[in-house]
């Protein structure tokens, strides 16, 4: 029996009228590479913040890592990492200098954290590049050092939230096999993206419209459940009933 | 407590990485201490009078000579009527209108007595006070001169009499400050200034520029202790404040030879009190703020009603009652009258405990409130 | 033509969608003016006073009485010693000694004279001088009453007339400077933020096809904020004129002019200051160390210029803030004409050329 990692029940949260995460009841299992689909404005950044305990829920429950989300949540926040949409990075610090922060919050010691500051360097071919400020490397590479950073403490879940905006193919595949590494070390993987040809890289995927969840399965089981190609069609068909979003 | 340490190596890297601040730090207070306190004075000196003088008489012309010898004075002109005189007055080329009656003259030697008539331009209020006290006092000298030369014209035993005209002598004794240099007054207060402006407007704008480009968001995924988050933050400004300080009472002394008479150390310690409250004032403004420009405006807002009604430039002795309400928080008041007595009263640590206390009692207060309004989850 | 009001719109917006920003800028002002209009007063009063007399007579209790009853001063009571003395106002506690010696009478009704000593805190020499010229001139006056008394000869009296401003408040001399501080402070900030924002964003890059284009867009963002710096400067003049009492006695058409060029300059700086930096939190500092200090310093609003250094005083020519307190203090209370202005006007029309040619100088060489 897997053990379950994130379980929600019910989760809202409303901003006055406006209703943008709608009752979602999901679960997430140990390891697992769970995709969180959706069109921009459908909920998910909402959804992942309550998650991350960022964001007060405005009704339902859930816990992450074991933790209740409401009450609990500084204690999830010590076992998790987060890549947000922004890949929030300090411009102004060095590759190392950010490593070091983030490594440090989470309470690794400075040997630690140096050590594992060149290991990690070295795995991703940016000795070069150790000192350089955050600010002058390319989109791809901020986006790989941020992901590095985001699980340098180990963390059981992983948070990222589109993390892979505004690059070429190529630059999301290579994205995807560091997520497939993590994962391979057993962290889990909750990802949210709007491009759907990556949902075919997760375990399972569920897909939110106008803030509830319309679809939770594996990729495949989607596409069989809609007769869809692919995961696009899938999305599409949702998408025509959605009010909110692209 | 070991996050402390990281996120404090975080900011001051920040910090110094930026071009102007470092620059501001150590140019500044010397700029501002170099040029401005010479533009002080409230002396009032060349005041513009122009005399009406219809008498032409003797005793018209030594007052007028009276009056233009005076270095308060600068005599702009001598009309020949009041209308005339008013048009300069209000071409803004005189500040004042002394008018002589035409039976001037003959007044004082029949009658003993007679009157001159002044119009001040009191735009500048205090100007036209002392003006016209300058006035009166250059006409009783006239009085008594002229007293002086009758007593020399009439015989021995009628001299008696005028011996016991009453003058009394007025002996001023300038305390603390005998040269009367504004300087010494002012210095103190800029000293204020630079804190203030150093102090308050960076640390407003630095958690602001944290949420404007997301970083905020992946501080607060983080288990940082908030109150160790809003330390960090501070301490990098109590050091730049101490070190403005530091750079401020070395250029007064360098510049001016102005040393605290009472402890130089008092004068660091107070300062770091105020530090800690205007900081603090700074964060809140942050925590409250979406965006720069939100942040700045309330920053300038703020500080510039510290300024103005901190007794700097205006006494909070002359403000109506609820205005010397507001200094009663308001931490620059303080440290105004702090340093003022630490410089020149020579003062001791123990005068001004009251200051301190208060200073204390502001800022925990406000660093207070900008942990407790700091929220990591919304 | 049309894509500069599309341009105007789109900025009117985003500036009405932030509301908690307006509220601030429309606000502040308000706010302001009434603080330091009611609060600020440049008078000396409240003297704290003491007197040490060991000896006291009809004389010394005549004059301490005509003290006593003067409104700038505040009665603190009799020293008992020279030291009580020195020790209270040391403390800060005491602002004026008036100091008699013995048988002060008896010396001025045997030999005609008698001195009094003044010790007044100076650490505030202002404060400290007028303290002593005013409790001067009120000996002064108890001098020439007994002079009356014995109908000594040449007395002379002085008759007073304070012109404009009859009831000598110092919000006359104080809010024109207010105006200009408030105004300038505003307008630079937010010119220089609201740019160099979108120079951090990279949006500004985007849209930098051509200088043409540039200015156009740099023009379009300013309209909003000169709408909103005159609704501001309006609610400044209508709250002075009704709230403080300040007359407004020349034309009002004048007085919106040399507003309308003020905040033109303004704004103008605060484009220039945006060339200059490229980070919004510079763009605040630059901002604020130079249009606050020196325009409470050097601008006239405070400290007149004429007792400054000339060094000074040639730096102040180049603060904008002192040729529009000049020109509206001259217009507003004096009520002059625009034939009295020119001058003023002429150099603030200068500086708005001059600050727009850096700009443009500036803009075109990033662009190469």
């Amino acid at each position: 029996m897997s053990v379950k990692v994130i379980e929600v029940s019910g989760l809202t949260k409303k901003f006055g009228n406006f209703t943008a995460v709608d009752h979602i009841t999901f679960d997430v299992e140990e390891g697992e590479i769970f995709g969180f689909l959706g069109a921009n404005g459908a909920g998910k950044t909402t959804a992942m913040q309550m998650l991350c305990g960022i964001s007060m829920p405005t009704a339902g429950a859930g816990t992450v890592a074991g933790y209740d989300i409401i009450k609990e949540n500084e204690l999830i926040k010590r076992n998790i990492g987060y890549m947000s949409q922004k890949f929030s990075l300090y411009e102004d610090l060095r590759v190392w200098e950010n490593i070091r922060l983030f490594g440090g919050i989470y309470g690794l010691s400075d040997k630690v954290i140096a050590t594992k500051t060149n290991a990690l360097l070295e795995k991703l071919n940016f000795q070069k590049e150790r000192n350089t400020l955050v600010k002058y490397l390319p989109l791809g590479w901020k986006q790989k050092l941020a992901f590095s950073v985001a699980i340098f403490h180990e963390p059981k879940i992983v948070f990222l939230d589109e993390p892979t905006g505004g690059v070429d193919p190529a630059m999301r595949r290579q994205f995807w096999e560091m997520i497939y590494e993590a994962a391979d070390q057993g962290i889990t993987v909750f990802v949210t993206t709007h491009y759907m040809d990556e949902a075919e890289y997760c375990n399972r995927v569920s897909i939110m419209v106008d803030g509830h969840i319309d679809a939770l399965d594996t990729p495949a089981a989607l596409r069989r459940q809609f007769s869809a190609d692919s995961m696009d069609e899938v999305f599409r068909q949702l998408a025509r009933k959605a009010k909110r979003g692209d | 407590m070991k996050t402390l340490k990281f996120l404090i190596e975080k900011e001051f890297k920040q910090m110094f990485r930026n071009p102007l601040i470092p620059k501001m730090i150590v140019m500044y207070p010397i700029m501002v201490l170099l040029l401005f306190p010479w533009a002080v004075s409230f002396e009032i000196k060349n005041i513009r009078i122009d005399v009406v003088d219809h008498s032409k008489s003797t005793y018209s012309r030594r007052l007028t000579d009276k009056i233009e010898a005076s270095r308060y004075f600068i005599l702009n002109d001598t009309p020949p009527d009041y209308r005339t005189a008013m048009l300069n007055m209000e071409h803004g080329e005189t500040d004042m209108i002394l008018e002589i009656p035409s039976s001037f003259d003959v007044d004082l030697v029949k009658n003993k007595a007679s009157g001159v008539g002044m119009a001040v331009n009191s735009v500048n209020g205090t100007q036209g006070l002392l003006g016209s006290n300058y006035i009166m006092q250059i006409v009783n000298d006239l009085s008594s001169e002229l007293r002086a030369e009758l007593m020399h014209t009439l015989p021995p035993q009628s001299r008696a009499s005028m011996i016991r005209m009453p003058q009394i002598d007025i002996v001023p004794q300038y305390k603390f400050n005998p040269s009367l240099d504004y300087k010494n007054f002012m210095i103190p207060g800029f000293m204020v200034l630079l804190l203030t402006l150093i102090c308050g407007i960076l640390p407003a704008l630095n958690i602001v520029m944290e949420k404007e480009n997301g970083t905020i968001q992946q501080i607060n995924v983080t288990p940082v202790n908030r109150i160790h988050f809003i330390l960090a933050k501070l301490i990098p400004f109590w050091v730049v404040g101490l070190v403005v300080m530091i750079i401020s009472v070395s250029a007064a002394y360098l510049l001016y030879g102005l040393w605290p008479v009472g402890s130089v150390m008092a004068v660091l310690f107070s300062a770091i009190v105020f530090i800690l409250s205007i900081s603090g004032l700074g964060l809140i403004i942050s925590n409250y703020s979406e965006t720069m420009q939100q942040a700045s405006f309330l920053v300038m807002f703020f500080i510039l009603i510290l300024i103005l009604l901190g007794g700097m430039f205006t006494p909070v002795s002359s403000m109506p009652a609820w205005a010397q309400l507001i200094a009663v928080i308001n931490p620059f008041n303080y440290l105004t009258d702090t340093f003022r007595m630490l410089y020149l009263n020579g003062s001791k640590l123990a005068d001004v405990t009251g200051n301190l206390l208060a200073l204390g009692v502001i800022a925990i207060v406000l660093n207070g409130w900008a942990v407790f309004s700091y929220k990591k989850r919304g | 033509m049309k894509q500069f009001i599309a341009f105007v719109k789109k900025e009117f917006h985003h500036i009405m969608r932030d509301n908690r920003t307006l509220l601030i800028i429309l606000g502040m002002p308000v706010v302001e003016i009434l603080l330091f209009g009611f609060a600020i007063n440049m008078e000396v009063q409240d003297i704290r006073v003491a007197f040490y007399d060991p000896t006291p007579d009809d004389f010394t209790t005549g004059i301490a009485e005509r003290i006593r009853q003067n409104s700038y001063f505040n009665y603190q009571g009799k020293m008992q010693s020279m030291e009580e003395m020195e020790e209270s106002m040391r403390k800060g506690k005491l602002d004026l000694a008036v100091v008699f010696p013995q048988k002060f009478q008896e010396s001025m009704v045997h030999s005609g004279k008698a001195a009094v000593q003044l010790l007044s805190n100076s650490s505030d020499p202002n404060r400290g001088s007028i303290s002593v010229t005013y409790a001067s001139a009120i000996i002064a006056g108890f001098q020439q009453e007994q002079a009356d008394l014995i109908q000594i000869p040449f007395r002379i009296e002085t008759e007073n007339r304070m012109i404009y401003n009859p009831l000598m408040k110092s919000s006359y001399m104080f809010v024109p400077g207010i105006m200009g501080l408030v105004l300038m402070i505003i307008c630079t900030i937010m010119t220089s933020v609201s740019i160099v924002r979108e120079k951090e964003r990279g949006t500004m890059e985007v849209l930098l096809a051509s200088p043409l284009k540039q200015g156009t867009m740099i023009f379009a963002k300013t309209i909003p904020y000169m709408v909103i710096s005159f609704i501001d400067f309006i609610i400044i003049l209508l709250l002075s004129y009704f709230v403080l009492g300040v007359p407004v006695n020349g034309s009002l058409l004048l007085l919106f002019l040399v507003a309308i060029l003020y905040i033109t300059l303004t704004l103008s700086y605060g484009l220039t200051v945006s060339t200059l930096v490229d980070k919004q939190v510079n763009a605040v500092i630059f901002s604020a160390t130079t249009a606050m200090i020196p325009v409470l310093m050097l601008s006239g609003m405070i400290f007149p210029i004429d007792n400054m250094p000339m060094v000074l005083q040639t730096l102040s020519a180049i603060v904008p803030a002192r040729w529009f307190i000049e020109a509206v203090r001259k217009v507003m209370i004096q009520g002059l004409g625009i034939t009295m202005i020119w001058k003023e006007m002429l150099i603030l029309i200068g500086m708005i050329l001059f600050l727009l040619g850096v700009t443009i100088a500036k803009t075109k060489k990033r662009l190469e």
